[in-house]
């Protein structure tokens, strides 16, 4: 079946469509992650959001960018967030107060850095070309390991670093009075 | 739309600030460590938005855009070490409860 050029009723182009959708998703879902009470609903929208803006990418013609974000947002970050997540919730469930008394010198600064750069965007002349340049994974190999392959290496070893330190910081020290017990976080909050 | 560098800069500005926001309004750090992600990838849309409308640079602003990708991956294990440790100690994951630390 063929694919009408435009969408029908709109007159649209498709890829109009699809950037539309998916900016949609991407916003909406990035605004459920900061406003919902529920820290693990939050954490599944993030994913949502992850999966979008992959979508987006591939929209950009970085294919292979959208299958790194694929693999690495969602695959790896998402799934340490999650486990962050359940590590340290009590199980009392999700606090009452999910903003601090100060949120809206927040939502002031966060407005008005959006206003900032919007209005920079649209008031700069960009000279951008006509259509989307597309990167395939042949000229970002080229890229990577011939004009950048110092800073790849110096990025394996800080990965590494990483990785180390993150064990180091999480590890259980059997000297220090845990609070991890099997059964959940002792019932001290009440007394509080 | 989906042809024009400045829709997808837009975008980018529009994740930013909600990133923003949420790093600034949440009491939970693993919430706050999110809106960090949020940040970090609206930062990587823009760069891939730049590389994907010049003429010649499409790969090296991929390249860079990996790195950035990278980066955020260690930046999470870190953080959320960070955090764990923190609540080993203190029994909570909200940040306006660490205020002790400040003495």
């Amino acid at each position: 079946m063929e694919l009408p050029a435009t969408v029908p009723y709109l007159d649209w182009r498709w890829d109009d469509l699809l950037f539309l959708l998916l900016a949609g998703v991407l916003l909406g879902a990035a605004l459920l992650v900061v406003l919902g009470r529920d820290i693990i609903r939050s954490a599944l929208w993030l994913i949502l959001s992850f999966a979008a803006l992959a979508g987006i990418y591939g929209l950009l013609g970085s294919a292979f960018l959208a299958i790194s974000q694929v693999l690495v947002y969602i695959g790896a970050i998402a799934v340490l967030i999650l486990f962050a997540v359940m590590i340290t919730q009590s199980k009392r469930g999700p606090a009452k107060l999910v903003f601090n008394r100060q949120w809206w010198v927040g939502a002031l600064a966060a407005i008005g850095l959006v206003i900032l750069l919007v209005l920079s965007i649209l008031l700069t002349e960009w000279d951008p070309t006509a259509t989307v340049q597309v990167a395939d994974a042949r000229d970002i190999a080229l890229t990577l390991f011939d004009d950048y392959l110092f800073a790849f290496l110096a990025l394996g070893v800080l990965l590494l670093a990483g990785v180390i330190g993150g064990l180091y910081l999480a590890r259980r020290d059997d000297d220090m009075p845990m609070t991890n017990i099997p059964g959940g976080v002792p019932d001290e909050e009440e007394a509080v | 739309m989906s042809q024009s560098l400045e829709a997808y800069l837009v975008l980018s500005a529009l994740l930013f600030g909600i990133g923003t926001f949420g790093f600034l309004a949440k009491r939970n750090a693993i919430a706050m460590l999110m809106s960090i992600e949020l940040m970090l990838n609206a930062v990587n849309l823009a760069i891939i938005a730049f590389g994907a409308f010049s003429a010649e640079l499409a790969a090296q602003f991929s390249t860079i855009a990996i790195f950035v990708i990278a980066l955020a991956a260690g930046e999470a294990t870190v953080g959320l070490g960070i955090v764990i440790a923190i609540f080993r100690n203190r029994r909570t994951p909200l940040v306006d409860e660490y205020a002790s630390m400040k003495e």
